[in-house]
């Protein structure tokens, strides 16, 4: 893992992730702002689709291979890969290992992406050692720890550092705040009424504590409770880390 | 000749029924909070829990790559102390043994204690079969008896009932008095159960562990019902799986101070027995002391040097506990003995993954459970292992509304994903189709999985106009 505060102006490979980039495509446009801010050079190869995630999680190891064998050639020369995203950092960090296990080449390649791959708010606080990003945001925002950044990565300290930091922003806690949103790749479509159930329950939590924003590092998590909020009318909001720290008075 | 069949499917109607019922739900809520809050208040008094938590896995580890080892030494230790030992290597085997033993002694009562598996081979319907009737002496298993239901919950088998539902259950049986108040139900009960333990011939138990150094049968407990049930009667028969086993007494040292605090938040359960052997000359307790040793599906577990640990389980309940989608959707959902995230994989790995093939399919895989779990199995892995052998040996299910089959939608996604070209048109023309079905950036409703599915619950964001890569290839001109 690669530790220190970059000598020179650091260069990042923007690693957008399918959904942000079909989705959510103004988180892409918010992490190369900040990092602008940062002085942080970001390039973007286009050559990218997909990390395989959705294939390995419901049980087609092959096609999660096809689909990860093709990804660990686009960041050869990238000294850094940056991706705003718990699930998708975590499917190359902690499972491209497990998927090539029996590739020693591949298993190598993978290793060695790992370790120059980190999530968004990881880069800021672990790499580049900043929580104020010049941010300002005077509403109350709760925080929504997805799994795989909690439990896979670890990484549950730094959003909220750069949370705290932003100005103005009143960062709430919620009551179970480590309980799963329900979106579980594809359990959200093979279970939707039970996926929806656990939607409700985190939702609950958010409105209760008087939140008017709820914040997470995953565009996944995000989509499923964005579109709750919306199916039913929610007096709440839903908001990419990314997004909160692109935000100026 | 299972009571209840179990069906695999049907993890989805049963998921839905409990999602509607209120009643259910806020038990299963109140319920699981109430002992995950306690888990945290107790784990939080012991200092080096993480490194006890290193050594339960680790012993346990020793222990099922010697289990064979350790199985002899302790049938030889349960012997030399008066005990007698019997191999069951499938449940049918196991009831036949037990019924035997009561024939021989003459017992048609039998009290029980609180032994899971004694519900896996299903032992009170053969028993009953051949005149013999078990009482359930468990309060939450006496509960569950008397509604004809299996167990909800590992630790906590009535945990689907409320107060309520519980007296109207005593009324109707027990023909007592309706009240909520539980100290007088407990009254209740406890009269209805002190005649059964002065009739039985026989008691029944399972083990909480089982010392190979010594041949003891440890049993933790709050009731006192297993204290009386292994020791007024003149029989004892444990009901042990064999992964029950630990190497050494000093061995509880780590697994008593991880299995109350994981499961109830107890430092200690209110009684913990060590039990070695029948009465000696002069001594109170049984006069025979029998162990049936149980495999059931677990020698093939064991054979499987990934899904071993699966074995390592101490039944402390505590992932179910912390599971999100436990608590939503019961422990009946899960469709035979075992329920929440370690019961995915006891079922799929005891009865075989064709009849449960649903299960490992029934997490959103948040890792909680692998986080309480004190002796570290690594639930989210074996699950996602579990998914991927269901793949291989069989198709699975068409979703509903879907196109085409599953594998074939991964097959076409995976073709897509390795080809941007293809990854980009596949955008475009999804762009241009959500024109028909998106109103201010939002689809309510469509006809076709996997959309199909999550629109009847939530919406789903339109694609945006211009996809990241676009708007990037423009700004870069």
């Amino acid at each position: 893992m690669k530790t220190g505060i970059p000598a020179s102006k650091p260069r990042v490979a923007l690693f957008i992730t399918c959904l942000a980039d079909q989705l959510f495509p103004q988180v892409g446009d918010c992490v190369v702002e900040v990092l602008g801010r940062l002085e942080v050079e970001v390039t973007f190869n286009p050559k990218q689709t997909c990390c395989g995630q959705p294939a390995f999680n419901t049980g087609y190891r092959q096609e999660a291979r096809e689909v990860a064998s093709r990804f660990l050639d686009l960041f050869d020369d990238a000294e850094y890969v940056v991706a705003p995203s718990g699930s998708c950092t975590s499917m190359i960090r902690v499972f491209y290992p497990e998927l090539f296990a029996g590739d020693p080449e591949r298993l190598r390649k993978a290793q060695n992406l790992g370790s120059r791959l980190f999530e968004f708010s990881e880069f800021l606080v672990k790499v580049l050692q900043v929580e104020d990003v010049g941010a300002s945001f005077p509403h109350r925002v709760a925080y929504h720890d997805s799994c795989h950044l909690l439990r896979e990565l670890g990484i549950e300290e730094e959003p909220r550092r750069l949370i705290r930091a932003v100005r103005g922003v009143e960062l709430l806690e919620l009551q179970d705040h480590r309980l799963c949103c329900g979106f579980g790749g594809t359990f959200a479509v093979k279970f939707p009424e039970v996926s929806v159930a656990m939607a409700e329950d985190k939702l609950r939590a958010a409105t209760a504590a008087g939140a008017q924003y709820l914040v997470a590092n995953d565009a996944s998590c995000l989509m499923h409770l964005a579109g709750l909020i919306h199916r039913q009318g929610l007096p709440l909001q839903t908001m990419h880390l990314a997004e909160l720290l692109a935000k100026r008075l | 000749m299972r009571r209840t069949p179990v069906h695999s499917g049907d993890i989805h109607e049963r998921a839905r029924w409990a999602l509607q019922d209120a009643h259910l739900q806020e038990a299963y809520r109140s319920s699981t909070l109430r002992l995950f809050t306690h888990r945290l208040e107790a784990i939080s008094e012991v200092p080096g829990w993480q490194r006890l938590r290193d050594r339960a896995h680790a012993l346990k580890r020793e222990v099922m790559e010697h289990l064979d080892c350790y199985l002899a030494q302790f049938a030889s230790n349960v012997e030399q102390r008066g005990g007698q030992v019997h191999w069951a290597a499938t449940g049918q085997e196991a009831c036949a043994i037990v019924r035997e033993i009561a024939e021989r002694a003459g017992a048609t009562e039998v009290v029980k204690a609180k032994t899971m598996v004694s519900e896996e081979i299903e032992l009170n319907p053969a028993l009953e079969a051949a005149g013999i009737f078990a009482t359930e002496t468990d309060l939450g298993e006496f509960i569950v008896q008397l509604a004809g239901e299996r167990p909800a919950h590992i630790v906590a088998p009535a945990m689907h009932k409320t107060r309520h539902d519980v007296s109207a259950l005593f009324a109707a049986h027990l023909h007592s008095q309706p009240t909520d108040v539980p100290e007088e139900l407990t009254a209740i009960a406890r009269r209805a159960l002190r005649e059964r333990f002065a009739r039985a011939g026989m008691g029944l138990s399972g083990a909480n562990f089982a010392v190979a150094e010594t041949g003891t049968i440890v049993l933790v407990e709050n009731e006192g019902n297993i204290r009386f049930a292994t020791t007024a009667p003149r029989i004892h028969v444990a009901l042990v799986g064999i992964e029950k086993l630990i190497p050494r007494l000093a061995d509880l040292a780590v697994f008593l101070r991880v299995l109350g605090r994981s499961g109830t938040g107890q430092g200690l359960t209110v009684y913990t027995s060590l039990l070695t052997g029948p009465r000696r000359p002069g001594e109170d307790g049984p006069e025979e002391m029998h162990v049936v040793l149980v495999d059931n599906g677990r020698v093939a577990t064991l054979a499987d040097p990934k899904m071993r640990e699966v074995l390592y389980c101490i039944r402390c309940g505590g992932c179910l506990n912390a599971c999100p989608v436990y608590r939503k959707i019961g422990g009946h959902a899960y469709g035979w003995v075992y329920s929440g995230p370690i019961g995915a994989l006891i079922t799929p790995q005891f009865i075989g993954l064709e009849s449960a093939r649903e299960l490992p399919f029934a997490s959103s895989l948040c890792a909680l459970c692998r986080e309480v779990c004190p002796v570290k199995i690594n639930i989210p892995d074996l699950l996602l292992c579990l998914r991927s052998r269901a793949q291989e040996r069989s198709k699975a299910p068409r979703p509903k509304g879907s196109l085409a089959s599953e594998r074939t939608l991964m097959r076409l996604w995976a073709w897509a994903m390795k080809r941007p070209w293809a990854y980009s048109l596949g955008g475009r023309l999804a762009r241009l189709g959500q024109r028909f079905v998106a109103r201010q950036g939002w689809i309510r409703k469509f006809p076709v999985f996997p959309l199909s599915r999550w629109t009847e619950g939530r919406d789903f964001p339109a694609l945006a106009p211009k996809s990241f890569r676009e708007r990037w290839k423009e700004i870069s001109k």
